[in-house]
């Protein structure tokens, strides 16, 4: 177990390091100033030599990519240009803001999606298996910020039940949990689908293992069964699969933070582009790509501890 | 020897001629092969197809909902939504096609390398692919707008860079598996080449799977497409594209709801169609998993 | 004898969208105390039997005859929900391949307290006593531990006693083993053996075995019903129908059995042809395209069964009562 959960660490950091190393060979490959192009032609020529001081760019091209490393994984994301704020922390106060609409987003989407898959599962081949099938395939491509303007169109512009931007009074809970309703539904749309579809597919292959039928011919109830028995090991591809999406789940977060003017990593990026902030927007790639890597740490930690063959393996 | 090769085209062609049964055998596939065909046409006869002229601006119809002239009604400065919609169709798809197109070619040379260029190789670009997924898309995208500015080009290499690891997967695992096929041995002992030997058994092998693909990627990249353009980083005005009404519409959206409801039905439509055309070729190439599964 | 426990009349079985009923106008009993051994090549019917007397048969299938359980027929009289009463409690089983009859990602303890199910009304530690004694009654050893482990980590011997003592815990009426040994080695095989001929003393039902080895039906059965594509060729006790033979197809199956071989020989006896396919059912006796001694009445008329005494019979032109 031990030595599965380290390899799987290990792993994630390698991931982390040569994604950072493709972030900085494309950001230098650019011709010309990178300074001047990253920083725009507003910056101050003092803003574009402390960037270039801050990037390393004044030393060899070995030696910048080792401290461009360095400085990413310690945190270090450099300096917000126009607040001379550092980085990190305008990144990581947005952050929680965009997980947890994210969260939500998958966890109402899983609320919804595992019991479709399941009856779809349970009753192969019906018409209602056709249905979850055709209703779960067309979500599944939905873009979420699409989903996020239809909603505010429908819910708040014409029906005004919920507002149509920011995220809530401060310190308010129902206030902003009203906030969050649509942005949240407006992610979980496609999920739904996507989960029911991989529950679907997964409880049909454990179903047909060799073990179902020994609870069966113990008299134990098919639901009990599916529920009890089935699901927990169904669930762990699903639970692999899901890690994988947490990229999809981001980006989609990021632009309905957009939709409904919401505080979050997304508005932050939003902004750092218009005012063409790249520092904000390297920080902003940088966490998000470790909080997949640790998303899908936890996913194979979560499996191993589902599964105890596979951490046996190693 | 001789009977077999005769024979082999024509086994060929009857396979093809029964997954095209059953890709429009079903009633899912069916509806979405036309609708995809629809937006095909769409694209390619746009002049023809579209009512008015995209970039008419008729200030007295402004922001006009659906009406027997504009069936779908008008956006802010009085051009007619529909026109639009079938120009964006135009760039939709061509953003799609070379996107999708870009991808599999990256894709496929790292796959190729990775499949028959050794171990060392193999885990440097499995590594590498695996990194790329990480990278957030939306968020990778705009910092890479932010240094090349938002153009198509900027578009493809974004969109290449980033749906390359699918087509990398199944190329590697194809040659993989054909690196070990007692038929590649023995030719390789008779003194074929790798690479042909590759390239005559492995792209037949290849085309059911990386069609399936670039048809499940399709309805991805417009999203992107849509949701950058949407953000003002991916097509600039004053091409036509889904993403840049959408954000127009989004912009009026307390006057004339009615400009973003109709700036999001191709991308609704369009994606359904897509991922449904998918899904029903890999059933189709694959008729014991659509009875399994 | 008493009422049978289980009683088939005229059984056929046909699985959804079969092109031919998988097995055709079996009848046979078993009494109390009894043990019936089923004994057929692959593809004649033994497992679609095991299915059909745990009401476990495929949706959709098509049972005709009547397949009774003390007395109340499984299929004309039983909703889903009375069979499934009836298992894990008054019928149990042993499944054929221990490798994957058990659920993988949990602890063997906790599997054997879940088929227990209809004994959770008693208190939580007196079903692990339960399951600690019966874990001792098929001689594992460390039966606490074996208790926290995976299948994963155990053996094929230790999992297939596990399930022996799943089945000895329901208590049942009947007990049903589908080929308990098949996916074990030799030594395994014999020591399994020996745990069911104990198993079968303190049961106070009927037992059924299903096997394709002649050996095993001598070593644990009192009656044996030979089956062969779906039909049943002969039955009777065991001493009877291997000791005296009637149906050719018995014969052969003896002749094959290499415990029964006397001379030394280089070769193994085998049956020639194979069984033949569902849809392509000869139009007289099943047997008679592989049956050394047919005769032209076999081709052209399928034989009835003749009773050769009580509860003894045999489908064959050629028998003479």
């Amino acid at each position: 177990m031990t030595t599965y959960l380290l390899r799987r660490f290990a792993l994630g950091l390698c991931v982390l390091i040569v994604s950072m190393l493709l972030l900085f060979v494309l950001i230098y490959a650019v011709p010309g100033d990178p300074a001047a192009i990253a920083l725009g032609p507003r910056a101050s020529e003092a803003q574009k030599a402390f960037f270039r001081e801050q990037m390393g760019l004044d030393q060899p091209l070995a030696m910048q990519a080792a401290s461009f490393l360095w400085n990413l994984l310690h945190g270090d994301f450099g300096t917000d240009i126009l607040s001379q704020r550092p980085v990190a922390d305008l990144v990581f106060a947005a952050l929680p803001r965009t997980v947890t609409l994210a969260v939500v987003g998958v966890i109402w989407a899983a609320a919804i999606g595992t019991p479709l898959g399941i009856w779809a599962a349970l009753r192969p081949n019906t018409f209602i298996d056709w249905l979850i099938g055709v209703i779960s395939t067309s979500v599944v491509a939905l873009p979420a910020f699409l989903m996020a303007i239809y909603a505010l169109i429908l819910f708040a512009v014409m029906l005004n039940w919920f507002p149509a931007i920011g995220a809530g009074e401060p310190g308010d809970l129902l206030d902003q949990l009203h906030h969050l309703a649509l942005p949240a539904f407006a992610i979980g749309v496609a999920w739904v689908g996507y989960i029911a579809r991989l529950v679907r597919v997964s409880m049909l292959e454990t179903l047909a293992q060799p073990h179902v039928r020994t609870y069966r011919s113990f008299g134990v109830s098919d639901l009990r069964i599916a529920l009890r028995y089935v699901l927990p090991i169904a669930v762990v591809p699903v639970i692999s699969v899901l890690g994988v999406g947490i990229g999809n789940l981001l980006s989609g977060a990021v632009l309905v933070e957009v939709v409904f003017s919401r505080p979050g990593l997304g508005s932050l990026a939003y902004d750092a582009v218009l005012s063409r902030n790249f520092p904000v927007l390297l920080g902003a790639v940088v966490v998000t790509t470790g909080l997949y890597v640790l998303a899908n740490f936890l996913a194979d930690a979560l499996i191993a501890y589902l599964d105890p063959r596979l951490a046996e393996k190693g | 020897m001789t009977d077999q090769t005769a024979a082999a085209p024509r086994a060929v062609k009857a396979e093809r001629h029964a997954t095209l049964r059953r890709l429009l055998g079903t009633p899912t596939g069916a509806v979405a092969s036309l609708v995809v065909a629809a937006f095909v046409i769409a694209a390619l006869a746009a002049p023809l197809v579209a009512p008015y002229d995209p970039n008419a601006i008729d200030p007295i119809n402004r922001m006009q909902g659906p009406s027997a002239a504009h069936w779908l009604g008008t956006d802010q400065l009085g051009r007619d939504l529909l026109s639009r919609i079938v120009f964006g169709t135009r760039t939709a798809l061509y953003i799609a096609l070379t996107g999708t197109g870009a991808a599999l070619g990256v894709g496929m040379a790292m796959g190729m390398i990775a499949g028959l260029g050794g171990k060392i190789l193999d885990s440097a670009l499995v590594l590498l692919n695996d990194s790329i997924k990480s990278l957030p898309l939306v968020l990778f995208a705009l910092a890479l707008v932010t240094i090349y500015g938002a153009s198509v080009p900027a578009l493809i290499v974004i969109i290449a860079i980033s749906m390359a690891p699918g087509y990398f997967r199944v190329v590697r695992n194809q040659v993989l598996v054909l690196n070990n096929a007692d038929f590649i041995v023995a030719a390789q002992s008779m003194g074929a080449s790798r690479l042909r030997l590759a390239a005559t058994h492995m792209l037949p092998n290849l085309i059911g799977p990386i069609l399936v693909l670039i048809a499940m990627d399709i309805p991805a990249v417009i999203g992107i497409e849509s949701g950058l353009s949407f953000l003002g980083q991916g097509i600039q005005p004053p091409q036509s594209s889904w993403g840049n009404m959408l954000s127009e519409g989004y912009t009026y959206v307390r006057q004339a709801p009615h400009i973003a409801i109709a700036a999001g039905l191709p991308i609704v439509l369009s994606t359904i169609a897509f991922t449904f055309l998918g899904e029903t070729l890999r059933d189709a190439l694959d008729p014991r998993r659509a009875v399994r599964t | 004898m008493s009422a049978p426990v289980l009683a088939l009349d005229n059984v056929s079985i046909r699985y959804p969208s079969a092109p031919a009923a998988a097995v055709r106008n079996v009848s046979f009993e078993v009494g109390t105390g009894e043990t019936l051994g089923i004994v057929g090549e692959s593809g004649s019917g033994k497992s679609t039997l095991a299915a059909a007397m745990m009401g476990l048969l495929p949706r959709g299938s098509c049972v005709t005859g009547s397949l009774r359980f003390e007395g109340r027929d499984l299929f004309g009289q039983m909703t889903e929900r009375d069979l499934r009463q009836l298992r894990g409690r008054d019928i149990a089983t042993i499944a054929q391949d221990p490798f994957t009859a058990l659920n993988p990602v949990m602890k063997i303890g906790r599997q054997l307290d879940i088929f227990q199910h209809w004994y959770h009304d008693r208190p939580r530690a007196e079903r692990k006593a339960r399951i600690l004694e019966m874990l001792e009654q098929v001689r594992l050893s460390d039966p606490d531990v074996r208790m926290q482990q995976y299948p994963h980590q155990l053996s094929g011997g230790i999992l297939q006693r596990v399930s022996i003592a799943a089945a000895l815990l329901a208590e049942p009426k009947l007990l049903i083993a589908d080929e308990p040994t098949t996916a074990l080695d030799a030594t395994t095989e014999a020591q399994i053996l020996g745990i069911m001929a104990e198993a079968k003393e303190t049961l106070r039902g009927a037992t059924v075995f299903i096997t394709h080895d002649m050996s095993v039906v001598e070593r644990l059965c009192d009656r044996i019903a030979v089956l062969y594509a779906g039909e049943l060729v002969e039955t009777g006790t065991v001493a009877e129908v291997l000791g005296n033979p009637q149906h050719p197809y018995t014969k052969a199956l003896l002749e094959c059995d290499p415990a029964r071989i006397e001379e030394p020989t280089s070769e193994l006896p085998t049956i020639g042809g194979t069984v033949p396919a569902l849809d392509d059912r000869p139009a007289g006796c099943i047997f008679e395209p592989r049956c050394p001694s047919a005769v032209a009445r076999c081709r052209a008329e399928a034989p009835l069964r003749h009773d050769l005494g009580p509860r003894r019979s045999a489908a064959c032109h050629l028998v003479t009562p």
